[in-house]
């Protein structure tokens, strides 16, 4: 029946993206015009709230607020920090990448850490028996062993979901604080360095490490990175694998009904982003720490899901995105510390960018619509009396 | 080692462990307790509470700082209900009346919620984590005489019981009254309970505010009583266990009751071992909570049960 | 002139001047409707004509953007359901309300909130009383999909007469309704009127309206054509009667003939016309002794067998929920089957998949079109090929080339005569009308041979009503199809032989000619599905 109200899909609200096949919309610039800056808009407006709201937080603690901004870039930007600031950016896209790809097939993978974390685990306890080994294969090899490890720790959740449709988040999550456990076994166990007392892994000789780009301190993992998220966008926009995903995250009904094989789909999209996070792992280890210390946990997952929303599950807008963040972790790190807080207030930040960007996607999709920016519920919850009642000459009808 | 020889050099069925095990498994189990007991009621109006850890982070802190202060954990457990009911008008204006992502916002107050708490002790107390007294305790007459079980049973600071009461009183409203069948009704079939002239909006708003509130209460119990002490992040993902608790026992009070006692025994089994002479790294008892969850769900994974209309918003005319 | 007691003269519910404007519809344009007691009023259009609209505003699930409602004479604003059951009206809308895993009498007291405590013992009685003035039987302690759909229908008028009704409404109560569960519907309401109740029935079937209207208004594009009193349907013959609903239904002129003409389902008493013979063909299609599983509520099917030859038409009627989306999900090799044989041009089907049997020209055009047959947010063009995806010449090495989908989009389009601003708009902007052309331009492009059709032109206006049955019927030159259906004058204009499908079984196959449609009709009684499901029959013996 076409009688019914505004509708909104409950997936498309923030999370489902428009399609990145066929824009739709009106033809002729000027919409188009107006469509991006739309866009634009949305995608910015949330960030500069969070980061106004994070001020205000900071003044409330009695911080300065330009200080601690200034110092952010300062701490991430000039001098070279730059370059640090670029190497942070080689994980978080590469996770934010994982993560894009099992969006968009609608399947929440909140088990990064636990992915990550083996990955790395691992790396760490296999690289310095591989020193016999020329650099390029053992990079590869780590590399292999890495995003295998974190496709491994998705088959769980995989298999469950596939099989008997248990709830993905529920079961990510609860192998994220395995995988957690297991890595810290790991450290402290048979990848433990005999010959220091605290529980940390051996250190990767420096000449075993991911090369240098040439001319700056800049590991090559940040190319990985980079590479990974230009293929994955081809992937996505122009492969059959990257529609069926798509069909699957936006209706997977249509997904059985057309055909496609829903339970290899699902398991296919974990072990590609668990591979991806396993990458970022690699690039990780092998590109700037080189060992690994027991209840190490970076906590790279969480900070970037606000991002691959705010890209709209597209892995090129991501970039922008994730160096935006990575300035900001990688600069915040000092800022906070220089302001004697925890760094866990950049946590507040991004989540802070989630809550805004909810907010200001669901105001715009309700001013696309062309309907009211309340909903029924809403308007009767505050009894807003210009708000309550439309006449038929205010109503657009289109 | 063989279970035999495990049993015998350690000593394991002493009287000190099994008393420790009971005593730890309830001390750890109440913050779990309430938690799920909350989740039950937003689970079942179809609201899945993701921030549930960050709701706790939010009741631990706030309820450890009133305590802190005023001297007061009676207070101090107020405070957290009302620490934890912060995060859940958050979820309610978000999720409930505008009908946004439950998972986004969900994930977004658990980062919310663990973030500021750290910052916030940080800027107040430092590196350093102060303590708070043991809690009042009463027994009750009678049945704390009885050996081993009774002294760790029946000897608890008086919300121990009031959750085995609310437990109770849960599971009554559940089955006999109006708010138990509009709760349902709003998970099962929001379109019929708003036909029916009850608002949907109305009736998932108090129940996740409850949920809240209790996981505010979990947490204050956390911080307050189980460790005595706030550190960042200390509830380590007992807001997803509280969630699969819920999930698991259907949506049953009674028996989450009980799969949160089962839980609160593993968190606290490292004591009860150490106390009997054995010394298993702490990262495999974290560990072991969420073995069994895993384990569970792949032998229960069929019987599991969440509302149909979990997780997706209501707007009156929409499809 | 009226002989009825004067509290007669203040009708029960008036309805002035509504309007209600939807994004590009005006689905009510300054509608007046006046509801008295003791009277049926039917209110009859097409779909999409805004009845459901008007109701929805007067059981206030909808505001209206202007207009007046008067209760008993006295202006009224119901701005909510509750407003609404408050004011006495009740309603059962067309889609169940019913909670299936609760049982009746909690469904009963879903929303009766007099007191914390669920009054168990107070409902069960009241019950009774109004099972008594239904006249029928209701377990109160069964969970509700366990109830026949008659049953539960009479449940849900129970559950919108509980708080003290005078104004009963009723969206379509008939379609999901067997024809002995329909009669059964109809004495239920003699009976209510007589206690004085005004009944909005909202049907758009002529001869139901004719049937049991005191009073019938015709909508249609959200205006009121026109609408006929009590007096003149008793006075005039029901040809006459016919004629001028018709008119009013469709306009005026010979765009009326032309539709009375062309669309026999306004023909009352319809008969069925013999088509050719068909026991030459191959067998296009075969079930043998088939079962497959149901979901929730939604029986499977048990022990099907069905013989559908090349140059056929076949069709499957039966009272929706009946297992026709087992069995047609089986064929299409959604659903497994547990038992039996599916064989498509003679050879076994039944273990390949969805896209194996597409390949071969097996197909399936789904009764959930938006649910399962499109993904809104994908372009139509993508949309015509999603059941190609990586398949040359769409696809190369798994690369897309748009091109292609976009040229051969644009001829689809044009063949299939699908109305877009372009193959590049959005699937989900469409009507429901173009949705369903756009799922017959995939399912019947790229050598479709045998097709199974799922209630095809349920929800359609007239004219893609007609274009799809005719592309059916096409089927016949190079293939066959089979068209299960609830709507029994569709399969008596369409099909040659039609089986009936009863609880997952099939009852009967009847050769479609004159006297068919009683002989199915006694079919669908001859297995009543009224009152409480019996338990599932010992199951034959296994394969």
């Amino acid at each position: 029946m076409s009688d019914t109200g505004v509708s909104i899909q409950p997936a498309d609200v923030a999370v489902v993206p428009p399609p990145g096949l066929g824009e739709t919309g009106g033809r002729g610039r000027s919409r188009r015009v107006a469509a991006g800056r739309n866009l634009l808009i949305r995608s910015l407006i949330p960030v500069i709230l969070a980061l106004i709201a994070g001020g205000v937080l900071l003044a409330i603690l009695g911080r300065n607020p330009f200080t601690f901004y200034a110092n952010i870039w300062q701490f991430g930007i000039q001098q070279g920090s730059w370059e640090d600031s670029a190497m942070r950016a080689a994980p978080l896209l590469l996770i934010g990448v994982g993560l894009t790809i099992v969006f968009r097939a609608n399947i929440w993978n909140l088990g990064y850490d636990g992915q990550f974390l083996i990955g790395a685990a691992l790396i760490c306890g296999i690289a310095p028996h591989l020193t016999s080994v020329p650099n390029v294969v053992s990079l590869v090899v780590l590399f292999l062993v890495a995003m295998a490890a974190g496709a491994a720790w998705t088959i769980i959740p995989a298999f469950l979901k596939a099989r008997y449709e248990t709830n993905e988040i529920i079961t990510t999550l609860m192998m994220s604080f395995i995988g957690v456990g297991v890595a810290n076994l790991l450290v402290k166990g048979p990848f433990q360095d005999p010959t220091v007392n605290i529980p940390q892994t051996r250190v990767i000789p420096l000449d075993h490490m991911l090369p240098s780009i040439p001319g700056t301190r800049i590991h090559v993992g940040v190319l990985v990175a980079l590479a990974a998220a230009f293929i994955a966008a081809f992937v996505l926009k122009r492969t059959a694998f990257g529609l069926r995903l798509h069909v699957l995250g936006a209706n997977p009904r249509a997904a059985a009904h057309v055909g496609l094989n829903v339970r290899r789909l699902i398991v296919m999209a974990f072990l590609v982003s668990g591979a991806l996070v396993g990458a970022a792992a690699a690039a990780d280890i092998l590109g700037v720490w080189g060992y690994m210390r027991a209840n190490w946990n970076p906590g790279y997952g969480d900070t970037v899901i606000p991002f691959v929303f705010l890209a709209r599950l597209n892995p090129l807008a991501l970039i922008p995105y994730i160096a935006f963040f990575a300035v900001l972790s990688n600069g915040g790190d000092l800022a906070a510390s220089n302001a004697n807080l925890p760094t866990d207030f950049l946590l507040v930040l991004v989540a802070l960018i989630l809550l805004f960007m909810t907010v200001i996607e669901y105001f715009g999709r309700r001013h696309d619509l062309g309907g009211s920016y309340l909903t029924p519920g809403l308007r009767k919850a505050l009894h807003v009396p210009l708000l309550r009642r439309r006449t038929a000459a205010e109503e657009p009808s289109r | 080692m063989s279970i035999l020889h495990f049993a015998a050099a350690s000593n394991i069925f002493s009287k000190a462990v099994l008393t420790s095990l009971v005593a730890g498994g309830l001390l750890a189990g109440v913050p779990l307790m309430f938690t799920a007991l909350g989740e039950t009621i937003s689970e079942r109006s179809g609201v899945l509470n993701l921030g549930l850890e960050g709701m706790m982070l939010l009741g631990a802190y706030v309820g450890f700082v009133v305590a802190y202060y005023v001297h007061s954990q009676t207070l101090g457990f107020v405070a957290g209900m009302a620490g934890g009911t912060l995060g859940g008008v958050i979820m309610v204006v978000l999720c409930v009346w505008l009908g946004l992502d439950q998972i986004v916002v969900g994930i977004a107050i658990t980062l919310a919620g663990g973030g500021i708490t750290s910052v916030l002790q940080g800027a107040q107390f430092g590196t350093s984590y102060p303590r708070l007294a043991a809690p009042a305790t009463v027994s009750i007459p009678g049945l704390d005489k009885i050996p081993v079980l009774g002294p760790s049973l029946f000897n608890q600071p008086v919300l121990v019981y009031i959750g085995f009461a609310l437990a109770g009183l849960l599971a009554w409203i559940y089955r006999k009254t109006n708010i138990g069948l509009n709760l349902r009704a709003a998970g099962e079939k929001p379109e019929a309970l708003d036909a029916a002239g009850v608002s949907v909006v109305a009736t998932r708003s108090w129940a996740a505010l409850s949920t809240s509130a209790l996981a505010g209460l979990g947490g204050a119990y956390l911080s307050i009583v189980s460790a005595g002490v706030f550190t960042p992040f200390m509830t380590q993902g007992q807001g997803y266990m509280a969630i699969v608790i819920a999930m698991l026992a259907r949506g049953k009070p009674l028996w989450v009751v009980f799969g949160s006692f089962l839980f609160g025994i593993s968190l606290s089994i490292a004591t009860a071992l150490q106390l009997a002479g054995v010394n298993i790294s702490t990262d495999i008892v974290n560990t072991l909570p969420f073995v069994a969850i895993i384990v569970a769900l792949l032998i229960f994974a069929r019987r599991s049960y969440l509302p149909p209309a979990l997780c997706l918003p209501y707007m009156r005319g929409a499809k | 002139m009226k002989l009825a007691p004067a509290s007669d003269q203040t009708p029960a519910v008036e309805l002035l001047d509504i309007t209600k404007a939807f994004p590009g519809v005006l689905a009510n344009d300054h509608i007046s409707l006046v509801l008295r007691r003791g009277e049926v009023h039917c209110l009859l259009g097409e779909n999409g004509a805004g009845k459901s609209t008007l109701m929805a505003i007067l059981s206030g699930m909808q505001q209206p953007d202007s207009g007046r409602i008067r209760v008993d004479g006295q202006e009224k604003e119901i701005d909510s359901p509750r407003a609404a059951l408050d004011l006495g009206i009740g309603t059962v809308y067309q889609h169940s309300t019913l909670i299936g895993p609760l049982t009746v009498i909690e469904n009963l007291l879903l929303g009766d909130s007099r007191g914390l405590k669920l009054d168990f013992a107070g409902a069960r009685r009241r019950l009774k009383e109004f099972a008594g003035m239904l006249g029928v039987e209701i377990e109160p302690d069964v969970p509700a999909q366990e109830l026949a759909l008659g049953r539960q229908q009479q449940v849900e008028i129970i559950k919108a007469l509980w708080r003290g009704s005078r104004v009963l409404i009723l969206d379509e109560p008939t379609s999901m309704l067997t024809p002995q569960a329909v009669a059964e519907l109809h004495k239920v309401l003699e009976r209510l009127k007589t206690s004085g109740l005004a009944i909005v029935f909202i049907s758009h079937k002529l001869h139901e309206a004719v049937a049991l209207g005191d009073r019938i208004t015709v909508l249609r594009q959200g205006r009121v054509t026109g609408s006929i009193e009590r007096e003149r349907i008793r006075l005039s013959s029901p040809d006459e009667l016919e004629s001028q609903i018709v008119a009013l239904m469709f306009g005026e002129g010979g765009e009326v003939a032309a539709a009375a003409a062309e669309v026999p389902e306004l023909q009352m008493g319809i008969e069925g016309k013999a088509h050719r013979g068909t026991d030459t063909g191959d067998v296009a299609l075969g079930l043998h002794r088939a079962y497959a599983p149901g979901d929730g509520s939604q029986p499977g099917i048990e022990d099907v067998s069905l013989e559908l030859r090349l140059g056929e038409v076949l069709g499957v009627a039966g009272v929706d929920g009946n297992g026709q989306r087992a069995l047609a999900e089986a064929i299409s090799g959604q659903r497994p089957i547990t038992h039996g044989e599916i064989r498509y041009l003679g050879a076994p089907v039944g273990s390949l998949s969805v896209a194996q049997r597409q390949k071969l020209g097996l197909r399936y055009v789904t009764d959930d079109r938006l649910g399962e047959g499109i993904v809104s947010a994908l372009p139509v063009s993508v949309n015509l090929f999603l059941k190609r995806i990586g398949r040359a010449p769409y696809w190369r090495h798994g690369h897309m080339r748009s091109e292609a989908i976009d040229r051969d989009a644009e001829a689809l389009v044009n063949r299939f005569d699908i109305r877009t601003p372009g193959v590049e708009a959005r699937a989900g902007t469409l009507s429901g009308g173009n949705v369903q052309k756009l799922l017959l331009a995939r399912e019947l492009s790229f050598d479709a041979k045998v097709v199974v059709f799922h209630k095809p032109t349920y929800g359609l206006d007239l004219k893609t009503t007609r274009t799809v049955r005719s592309m059916i019927g096409e089927l016949r030159r190079e293939g066959a199809a089979l068209l299960i259906s609830t709507d029994l004058d569709e399969l008596i204009e369409v099909c040659d032989r039609i089986a009936v499908l009863s609880r997952g079984r099939i009852v009967g196959v009847v050769d479609n000619g004159p006297g068919a449609a009683e002989q199915i009709g006694r079919m669908m009684i001859g297995d009543v599905t009224l009152g409480i499901k019996e338990a599932p029959e010992p199951e034959v013996q296994r394969a």
